[in-house]
C-alpha cells in the first residue's frame, strides 16, 4: 500500500522536499548538539527541561486526541466516524513518532538509551511512559493498517483488529495520564504537584487533537478527491468545544486553589507565568496571548452558528491549537521549574539550534503524517471510484 | 555532660568491644573537644550516614575569612570543573544564603545571625529519595547498607528526571564535556587522577565520598573543615545511638531543609 506515497502532484512533492530541508537543518543542529552537549540549548541546572520535553507533552496529547474519533465509532457505533478513524489513527502514529524523537534529542547520553530496557525500573514513571507510548504506537499501526488494507480489498476487517481497537481506547487515556504522572508526583514542584494535572492534560488533549484533525480534514478535502464529510467535521467541532471548556475550567480550578488559599508556593508559578516574578515577566505576553486565543476559541465554539460554519470553526481550531500549545508546550515546563528550589527565578529561553532541532522533529512528524495520509486518502479515493 | 558513671562505663565498654579504645569514648562523650571528631570510628560500618552542620562554627569561621575550603576540597577530589557560568554550574557542596536554603521558613523579622548568611548545601542523602524513585535506569540508587544515595555516572542516560524530582537542587548536569570547561578556570583539570572523569550529558552530585568512606576516611569536605580546626561539618552514623551525630542532635536543636516533603533528609543544621 505504501507505493501510493510515491505517486503525487508537484504540490505533494514540493511539500515533502520542504519538510526534508527542515529535517536536514534540524539534523545538522542535532549533530552539533551531539558533539557539544546540551549546553547549546537554553537549559540550565535550574530549568533542566524545556522546549523538547514541552513538545513531548504536547504531542502525547495530540496522539491521545486521536481516540476522540476511534471511541465514538467503536464504542458508540457512531458510523459517520468510520470514514475518518484512519485519519485519527495515523495522526496518532505521527504524533508518537515526534514524542519518541523529542525524548531522544533531550537525552544527554542518547547512546545509552537501551539502558531503560536493560535495567527495567517499574518505580520510574519514565519506564511506564516508554511502554505506553510504544504500545500505543504499535496498536495504531496494526489497527490502522489492517482496517485500511481491508477497505482496499473491499472486505470487513478481522475480529482481532476490532479487539485491538477496543484496547487502544483506554490505552489512549493511559498515555496522557502516565505523561501527567511524570510531573504530578514530584515533591516540591508546586505547579505540577496537583491531582488535576492528568485531567487537565486529557482535556487539553481532547480539544487540541480533534482541532488539529478538523484542520487536517479540511486540508484533505482541498487537496484530494476524498471528503472526510460535513457531519464528521461538525461532530468533531462539538467534541473540541466540550473539551476546550473543560480545559479552561480545570485551569481556573487551579487558580482558585492557589489564590484563595494564598499559599505562596501554589501562587508563585502562576504569578510568574502571567505577571512575572522577581522582575522576570518574559512569559507573560505569551500566556496572555494564549488566554486571548482561548477566549476567541471558546466564543467561536460555544456560539452554535460559528461552530457549525466551517470557516469560523477552522479559526476556532487554530485558536485552540495556539492556546493549548503555549499552555502546555511552553508554560507548563518552565512554570514547573519556576521559582527554583531556592525560591529564585532562572530565566529560560530556547536557543536557535534548540528551536531548529525542534522544528526538525516536527518536520519528521509531518513527513510521517503526510505519507500516511497520502496512502490512506489514495485508498479512499480508489474505493470510492 | 550529664553522663553518669554507669553510662560512661557502658559506652566505654562498647567502644572497647569494637576495638576503638579510649579516644573514641571521649569522642562520643565530648565531640569536637578532640580534634577530628570521628577519628577511629570504623567508617565502613555505618548504617545511615549523615552530616550535622554546625552553622555557628561555620559562620564564625566565615566572619574571619570567606572560607571555601570544604567546597574546594570536594571539587578537587571529584574532578568537578568550573564552567564560569552559574547556569551550567556543577555543585556537589556549595553556599547559598539562608533565605534560599530554607525558602519554606520565611520570616521577615529573622535575627541578624542568619539573615542573608551563607549556608552550606549538599545532597541530603534522603532516607526516602525522590530522585531514586524516578530514575529509569537505576543509575542513581540508595545503598542498602549505609543509606548513601549514590550515582552511577556511567549508566546515566541524561534524562534529568532526577533533577526535576530533587526538591533541593542538589543535582547537576554535565551540559558540556568537563574537559572542555574553560582552561583558565581549570588549569590543572582533571584534579584527581584516582577519581573517574565524566562524559558530557550525565547527572552528578555529592556521593558522601563513598570512595573515601570505603577506605575508612572521612569525606573530603569534613577533612578540609577539620584541617582548619573549625569542625563545623560532622559526619557520622545515625544508626548508631552513640555516634557523634546522634550526640550532637540530642544536645542541640537542629533543622533540615523542607522536611514536610517527607524525603527524610540526612543533613542537619545546627543554627
Amino acid at each position: 500500500m505504501l507505493d501510493r506515497a510515491l505517486k503525487g502532484t508537484t504540490g505533494y512533492w514540493s511539500w515533502l522536499i520542504f519538510l526534508l530541508v527542515l529535517i536536514g537543518i534540524g539534523a545538522g543542529c542535532y549533530i552539533y548538539q551531539y558533539f557539544e552537549g546540551l549546553m547549546i540549548t537554553g537549559l540550565s541546572r535550574d530549568v533542566s527541561w524545556g522546549l523538547y520535553i514541552g513538545q513531548l507533552t504536547y504531542f502525547v496529547g495530540i496522539a491521545a486526541g486521536g481516540v476522540m474519533v476511534v471511541l465514538p465509532y467503536y464504542l458508540h457505533d457512531y458510523k459517520a466516524f468510520g470514514r475518518i478513524t484512519i485519519l485519527g489513527e495515523f495522526l496518532a502514529i505521527a504524533a508518537i513518532t515526534m514524542c519518541l524523537l523529542f525524548v531522544f534529542v533531550d537525552l544527554g547520553n542518547p547512546v545509552r538509551i537501551m539502558n531503560v530496557i536493560l535495567y527495567p525500573t517499574p518505580n520510574s514513571i519514565l519506564f511506564w511512559d516508554m511502554i505506553v507510548l510504544n504500545v500505543y504506537m504499535l496498536l495504531n499501526i496494526v489497527v490502522g493498517w489492517n482496517v485500511l488494507a481491508a477497505e482496499r480489498k473491499g472486505i470487513k476487517y478481522q475480529k482481532w483488529v476490532k479487539f485491538l481497537a477496543y484496547v487502544s481506547i483506554p490505552w489512549a487515556f493511559s498515555i496522557h495520564t502516565v505523561t501527567a504522572f511524570l510531573y504530578a508526583g514530584l515533591p516540591g514542584r508546586h505547579f505540577w504537584l496537583t491531582a488535576i494535572l492528568a485531567a487537565r492534560f486529557l482535556s487539553s488533549a481532547f480539544c487540541a487533537g480533534p482541532a488539529l484533525l478538523i484542520l487536517l480534514c479540511l486540508i484533505v478535502r482541498k487537496v484530494s478527491n476524498f471528503d472526510p464529510g460535513k457531519e464528521q467535521i461538525r461532530t468533531l467541532g462539538g467534541i473540541v468545544a466540550y473539551a476546550m471548556i473543560l480545559n479552561v475550567f480545570f485551569f481556573l480550578l487551579e487558580c482558585f486553589t492557589a489564590f484563595y488559599s494564598q499559599i505562596p508556593g501554589h501562587m508563585h508559578a502562576i504569578e510568574f507565568l502571567f505577571h512575572g516574578l522577581d522582575g522576570h515577566g518574559y512569559l507573560a505576553p505569551w500566556m496572555w496571548t494564549a488566554t486571548g486565543f482561548a477566549v476567541v476559541a471558546l466564543v467561536l465554539l460555544i456560539v452554535p452558528a460559528t461552530r457549525r460554519k466551517e470557516d469560523t470553526l477552522a479559526v476556532a481550531c487554530v485558536s485552540v491549537i495556539i492556546a493549548t500549545w503555549i499552555d502546555k508546550g511552553l508554560g507548563l515546563i518552565v512554570g514547573g521549574f519556576t521559582p527554583t528550589m531556592f525560591d529564585t527565578v532562572t530565566p529560560y529561553w530556547p536557543t536557535t539550534p534548540e528551536i531548529l532541532i525542534t522544528i526538525g522533529v516536527l518536520a519528521v512528524g509531518f513527513l510521517v503524517l503526510t505519507i500516511l495520509y497520502k496512502v490512506a486518502v489514495s485508498i479512499k479515493e480508489e474505493a470510492a471510484a | 555532660m550529664g553522663v553518669d558513671r554507669r553510662e560512661f562505663l557502658k559506652i566505654a565498654g562498647y567502644a572497647t568491644l569494637f576495638g576503638l579504645g579510649g579516644t573514641a569514648a571521649i569522642d562520643i562523650l565530648a565531640p569536637g573537644e578532640l580534634e577530628a571528631s570521628t577519628t577511629g570510628i570504623p567508617l565502613t560500618q555505618g548504617k545511615r550516614w549523615s552530616m550535622v552542620i554546625d552553622m555557628r562554627k561555620c559562620l564564625a569561621q566565615q566572619d574571619k575569612k570567606a572560607c571555601e575550603d570544604c567546597m574546594l576540597a570536594c571539587h578537587r577530589e571529584h574532578n568537578v570543573p568550573d564552567w564560569g557560568n552559574p547556569k551550567h554550574a556543577i555543585k556537589w557542596i556549595w553556599q547559598d544564603k539562608y533565605e534560599h536554603v530554607f525558602p519554606d521558613q520565611p520570616n521577615e523579622f529573622i535575627d541578624e545571625g542568619v539573615e542573608g548568611k551563607p549556608f552550606i548545601l549538599l545532597c541530603n542523602h534522603c532516607y526516602n529519595p525522590p530522585c531514586v524513585r524516578v530514575c529509569p535506569t537505576q543509575a542513581t540508587f540508595k545503598r542498602e547498607q549505609d543509606g548513601i544515595v549514590a550515582m552511577d555516572m556511567h549508566r546515566c542516560i541524561g534524562c534529568r528526571f532526577c533533577m526535576a524530582a530533587c526538591p533541593y537542587g542538589s543535582r547537576s548536569f554535565n551540559w558540556g564535556n568537563p574537559r572542555k570547561a574553560p582552561k583558565n578556570l581549570n588549569p590543572d583539570y582533571p584534579t584527581n587522577k584516582a577519581y573517574p572523569e565524566r562524559s558530557k550529558g550525565v547527572v552528578e552530585k555529592c556521593n558522601f565520598c563513598t570512595e573515601l568512606v570505603a577506605k575508612g576516611e572521612l569525606p573530603a569536605c569534613v577533612q578540609a573543615c577539620d584541617k582548619i580546626k573549625v569542625h563545623a561539618l560532622n559526619f557520622g552514623d545515625l544508626g548508631d545511638p552513640a555516634s557523634n551525630v546522634r550526640e550532637l542532635l540530642q544536645k542541640h536543636y537542629s533543622i533540615r531543609r523542607k522536611p514536610a516533603l517527607g524525603t527524610g533528609p540526612n543533613v542537619f543544621y545546627i543554627i
